[in-house]
């Protein structure tokens, strides 16, 4: 089968999350050693992810391989199996971590809260965890490796653990991440059907009641949604976001929130079965919510990391849109189709794995040179920062959505599967889903406007502040791991058909068609998912033709208008005095948003009066949910604590008497 | 021989009894300490038995087991603590001896109540006396309840664990080996951390009356 027949693939997988572990135990025993951690560890631990991607592609076409290791409890075992959706899921893993380990080495510095060794452990124990819950087969595994993967997590959100409000991000991420793991728990639970056997294996042979898989599914989509970020439960990702370093940032946004997909896709269409229609409607609606939400909190956000935040919460949801549209034509058996909108959403988790790790070390240079993560402080850093500034380009393009690069294709793709919706037998759908489909239309422009903002603001116009004019672009270290996943976004935005293909066996498995049978086979150059008759789209000869037009412009440009490039001060309406400060800030741009989207901020504004001798404009924008769920939980619960505070006499006697009572009460019972 | 051997454990059980009895109702500290011992050794009395009349190898180990920690090392723990502690007297109970004694005696009805269902698929030689350990069990607790002193409060929680093995050894003849040695520790380090505590509690109140504990409560 591979041309390495005493290394099989998942033997390769385990032999690098091995290597993983023991590069971790080297930090611990390197803990204050910088430059040994930084330019080493790292950069090998990088090399690592380079071999689990390798091993991951050489096994996507494969046959599933399973491994049982007797590690754990007694006569329960890790049942391991790598197929061709977990294999995909590593291989995101694997190309997203080999850039961010290579920053990483060269962006943690001396003083910043926990010790680089220990930092080190935490960095690959959370590695590890990732690729041991993609490759688990058993609840048991996925469970164990779950929660090793939140425990580590969260110890890197908290690495400047000195400042309180980072330490609150971090609980609240952990508070998060362990109401989602009841749920997978519980969803588990009922997907193995009374049988005691909690292997997947057995939880694929399990034939439900539609009531019980209707259970299953909302549990899963509850528990990896509070992981993924879906609304109501996203409330962690714009707090633990800002608060982690940058690398940890890129890795949860990019890698981490796609495990909690590829935990949907492993339930609802491999563990499942067959899905409901209403299923897909449930999805989709949420889906389409959590993009819409998170664009519009995006475009109002000052805080460079909290903006990307909510764009993470954006792309969330339309992964999330684009597995509802899977699961609605899954139900009415419309095999391609439903492979067609799978595509798309796994397409866009890979597409969105590179760029916003991308996008999230890009700030990470940019707050370790100025250390401002305000964008009101930011601007003109394009002239100081070229590397950083070129890169976040291309993921600044690709986030937008904007061919040639990756998103475009991915969104592209999910736009097509909505335009087939029109074949499906249920009139009721058939009326509703494009209304989504036009919302899906309405988050990718905001989207794009969102990215206009991030690096409009940041890289574009003057330094609006004085010692922007000393920052220094990113080492070589940090550039080796951005250019890394710039060259992932424009060779996947450039060669669509070959990811198509690589997918085929997933789609394949799950819902038993592919799309390169029916479409673009045998022309490498043409994407076109369902007949070339309907739509087609070819990313290079959009390049070139692009391309073509800019040069022919900007020849004719030069050889009939003037020809030179002059630098003076530009026109100044009539207004002598000009600043840095007189640029249009983040709150300017994104004020015609604010207004459009009134009813979904919480806003509090305080405006200046015309008399005021020093003026200060201020507007903070809340998320209405946490008031209207959250905050009420906490006083729901406060209540019901208070009726339970009743029984706290303050006396021993008193709590022993309670068990006292309880035991005869209960020995009472079973006598009876 | 059946019939003497179970005639010596049900003594082994009656004496057990009269010492819970004894133990609700007696106030110094002291003399407390030394009927737990007591019942200690009634307890190692009443396993060799079994042991000997059933041939029962491990029962042997958890006798010597009880021996050693419950007749021996606790007991001179507790003589150690009160000694450093410098308490003597246990000044008054919540609810007099003789209404005590009263309730220690309903709840003798109710465990022999409860358990003579169980006893009766029981195969054991000891199966009538599951109705002693259980009452020894309500009383130690009834003890723990109605103590106002840290001290006699500890001896009720270990007395409550001597009723629990009795149960076992009476009923079953023991618990597995692993689960007796992990009993045997966790009653060894809750003494520890008990004691700890206690001098705890009389560095900060100045006494072991646990009246004073009532201030942590919220408000």
């Amino acid at each position: 089968m591979d041309p390495l027949p005493a290394l099989s693939a998942i033997d390769g997988v385990m032999l690098v999350v091995v290597a993983w572990f023991a590069i971790g135990l080297a930090g611990i025993a390197a803990l204050h050693d910088f430059r040994l951690v930084g330019r080493v560890f790292f950069p090998l631990s990088a090399a690592l992810s380079l071999a689990l991607a390798a091993f991951a592609l050489l096994a996507l076409p494969g046959a599933p391989q399973v491994a049982v290791l007797a590690i754990g409890l007694p006569d329960l075992p890790f049942h391991l199996r790598l197929d061709a959706l977990s294999a995909f899921f590593l291989a995101i893993l694997g190309l997203a971590s080999a850039g961010i380990s290579v920053f990483a080495g060269g962006y943690f510095r001396q003083g910043e809260g926990t010790p680089p060794g220990l930092l080190c452990l935490q960095y690959h124990l959370f590695l590890a965890s990732m690729a041991m819950v993609l490759l688990a087969d058993d609840a048991y595994a996925f469970m164990v490796t779950w929660e090793v993967m939140a425990l580590s997590s969260y110890f890197l959100v908290t690495t400047n653990h000195r400042i309180a409000e980072i330490r609150r991000a971090g609980f609240l991420y952990l508070l998060v991440a362990h109401v989602g793991a009841i749920a997978i728990l519980l969803c588990f639970g009922v997907l193995q059907a009374n049988t005691g056997d909690y292997t997947f294996a057995n939880m694929r042979a399990q034939e439900l009641s539609p009531f019980w898989a209707s259970c299953a599914f909302l549990l899963a989509l509850f528990g990896f949604g509070a992981k993924a970020g879906i609304l109501p439960l996203h409330v962690w990702l714009p707090e633990a976001h800002p608060a982690a370093p940058s690398p940890v940032s890129a890795l949860m946004s990019g890698v981490m929130l796609k495990t909690a997909i590829y935990g949907m896709v492993r339930v609802n269409f491999d563990l499942l079965g067959s899905p409901i229609w209403w299923w897909g409607v449930v999805a989709l609606a949420v889906g389409l919510a959590t993009a819409l939400f998170g664009v519009v909190f995006a475009a109002a956000q000052v805080d460079m990391k909290r903006l990307l935040a909510y764009s993470s919460i954006e792309n969330i949801g339309l992964i999330v849109v684009g597995l509802g549209l899977a699961m609605i034509f899954a139900a009415y058996r419309m095999g391609s189709l439903a492979a067609l909108a799978l595509v798309a959403s796994l397409y866009h988790c890979l597409n969105h794995a590179l760029f916003k790790s991308l996008l999230f070390l890009g700030t990470g240079s940019v707050l370790h040179a100025t250390k401002e993560r305000s964008l009101g402080k930011l601007g003109g850093l394009m002239r100081y920062m070229p590397w950083v500034a070129w890169t976040t380009l291309a993921g600044v393009i690709a986030s937008a959505g904007l061919p040639p690069s990756n998103g475009f294709v991915s969104e592209w793709l999910l736009l097509q599967g909505f335009l087939f919706t029109g074949e499906l037998p249920n009139p009721y759908l058939r009326m509703l889903v494009p209304v989504f489909a036009a919302g899906v239309v309405l988050v990718a422009a905001l989207a794009g406007y969102v990215m206009v903002k991030f690096f409009g603001v940041i890289f574009l116009g003057r330094p609006r502040e004085e010692k922007l004019a000393q920052a220094h672009d990113a080492g070589g270290l940090e550039r080796l791991g951005l250019l890394w996943l710039t060259a992932g976004c424009v060779l996947l935005g450039l060669f669509p058909v070959a990811v198509l293909e690589a997918l085929d066996p997933i789609t394949v498995a799950l819902v038993g068609r592919g799309l390169a049978a029916s479409g673009s086979a045998g022309d490498w150059l043409l994407l076109a998912p369902v007949s070339a008759a309907r739509a087609s789209y070819s990313p290079i000869l959009f390049l070139l033709v692009t391309a073509a037009i800019v040069a022919v412009a900007f020849v004719l440009v030069r050889r009939f208008y003037h020809g030179r490039v002059r630098r003076a001060a530009a026109w100044d309406c009539g207004f002598p005095m000009q600043t840095a400060r007189m640029q249009d800030t983040a709150e300017g741009f994104g004020q015609p948003i604010r207004q459009i989207f009134e009813p979904f901020y919480r806003m509090r504004r305080e405006l200046p009066t015309p008399f005021d001798e020093a003026p200060r404009y201020k507007v903070t924008v809340e998320d209405p949910l946490w008031a209207w769920v959250y905050l009420r939980i906490a006083a729901a619960t406060e209540a019901a604590s208070r009726w339970v505070g009743l029984l706290q006499r303050g006396r021993i006697s008193i709590y022993l008497l309670y068990s006292f009572l309880t035991l005869v009460a209960l020995l009472f019972l079973t006598q009876a | 021989m059946t019939s003497f051997t179970s005639q010596v454990i049900n003594l082994f059980a009656a004496v057990l009894l009269l010492i819970a009895f004894a133990m609700l109702s007696q106030r110094r500290i002291v003399t407390l300490i030394n009927l737990f011992a007591l019942q200690g050794l009634a307890l190692v009395g009443s396993t060799v038995t079994v042991a000997w009349a059933t041939g029962q190898h491990h029962l042997y180990w958890s006798a010597g087991i009880t021996f050693v920690l419950k007749v021996l090392a606790l007991p001179w723990i507790l003589h150690r603590l009160i000694r450093r502690l410098n308490v003597k007297w246990d000044i008054e109970t919540l609810i007099n001896i003789p209404t005590m004694m009263l309730v220690g005696i309903v709840l003798v009805v109710f465990a022999f109540n409860l358990a003579l269902p169980i006893a009766e698929f029981s195969d054991s030689i000891a199966r009538g006396t599951l109705g002693i350990a259980l009452a020894c069990v309500l009383m130690a607790f009834l003890m723990m309840i109605t103590r106002s002193k840290a001290v006699p409060q500890v001896i009720g929680f270990l007395a409550m664990e001597n009723g629990l093995f009795f149960a076992a050894t009476s009923a079953t003849y023991g618990m597995p080996m692993v689960v007796e040695l992990g009993i045997a520790l966790d009653v060894l380090v809750g003494m520890i951390i008990l004691g700890v505590f206690m001098f705890q509690i009389r560095e900060q109140f100045d006494s072991l009356d646990i009246h004073h504990l009532e201030k942590l409560k919220e408000d």
